[in-house]
């Protein structure tokens, strides 16, 4: 290696900016903050069921109502599908490509299977929901 | 970081990835129904507890909530290296103590529902 190893300047802080696919890694990278807001909401929910009675829980969901959280949980929504969603499934073939002897399955088939197995299990949880 | 704990790690984190890619829409949509007053009959008391009460809602309940969890975790570390911060294996104790901390409430509140 030679003495004085060249270094290209880089912001450690905002190297992202310079590129529109890091912008995008970047934009993806956020949905790993709702992951983790939606899941200690809903231990919290469950923490309010701990009561084993109705109270905590009622006033938990009536604690959740309101415009301010309906426009927070529409564009939540709205991003997550975007950013985390769409894009793992648009990635499902190149993670886990299907081998058929000599050949691969198209991908095409791989992320057309991703949404139909979404649109069920979506299905399901508003099924258990009581939502349909 | 040993190869044995790494892969532990990225499947959890790969298994996450999945499971909430496919789930938390439909979780996200929930939360935007009770926020405009629709409370749908499943997230009403009485029938929320009884699938809590469930060994199968429990089972589905700690499986979603633990590898959403980790999922996380794994990916809030990988956030911190890109804005800037290079402490990592403080940042790396700091989301898995985290998720361990979540996990064991998980479990703790779900056997406390009965």
């Amino acid at each position: 290696m030679s003495r004085q190893p060249y270094v290209r300047p880089m912001s450690k802080t905002t190297w992202y900016m310079r590129n529109g696919r890091y912008q995008v890694y970047m934009l993806r990278e956020m949905t790993s903050f709702l992951v983790g807001f939606y899941t200690f909401l809903t231990i919290y929910a469950l923490y309010t069921l701990t009561a084993n009675s109705p109270d905590a829980w009622n006033s938990f969901i009536s604690s959740q109502q309101g415009p301010f959280m309906a426009v927070f949980h529409g564009l939540a929504l709205l991003y997550f599908l975007l950013y985390q969603t769409f894009p793992w499934f648009k990635l499902a073939p190149k993670a886990m490509p299907i081998q058929l002897g000599e050949k691969k399955l198209p991908g095409s088939y791989i992320v057309v299977a991703h949404y139909v197995a979404w649109v069920i299990a979506s299905a399901i949880i508003f099924w258990l929901a009581g939502v349909i | 970081m040993a190869i044995a704990k790494k892969s532990v790690i990225w499947s959890l984190f790969a298994a996450g990835g999945t499971l909430t890619a496919f789930i938390f829409p439909a979780l996200m949509a929930l939360f935007l129904l009770i926020a405009t007053g629709n409370v749908p009959d499943g997230l009403q008391y009485q029938q929320f507890h009884t699938f809590a009460v469930s060994w199968l809602g429990k089972a589905a309940l700690f499986v979603v909530l633990f590898l959403s969890l980790w999922h996380a975790a794994h990916r809030l570390r990988v956030v911190a290296h890109d804005f800037g911060i290079r402490k990592d294996k403080l940042v790396a104790n700091v989301v898995y103590l985290v998720a361990t901390i979540g996990t064991v409430l998980t479990a703790y509140f779900l056997l406390s529902i009965n």
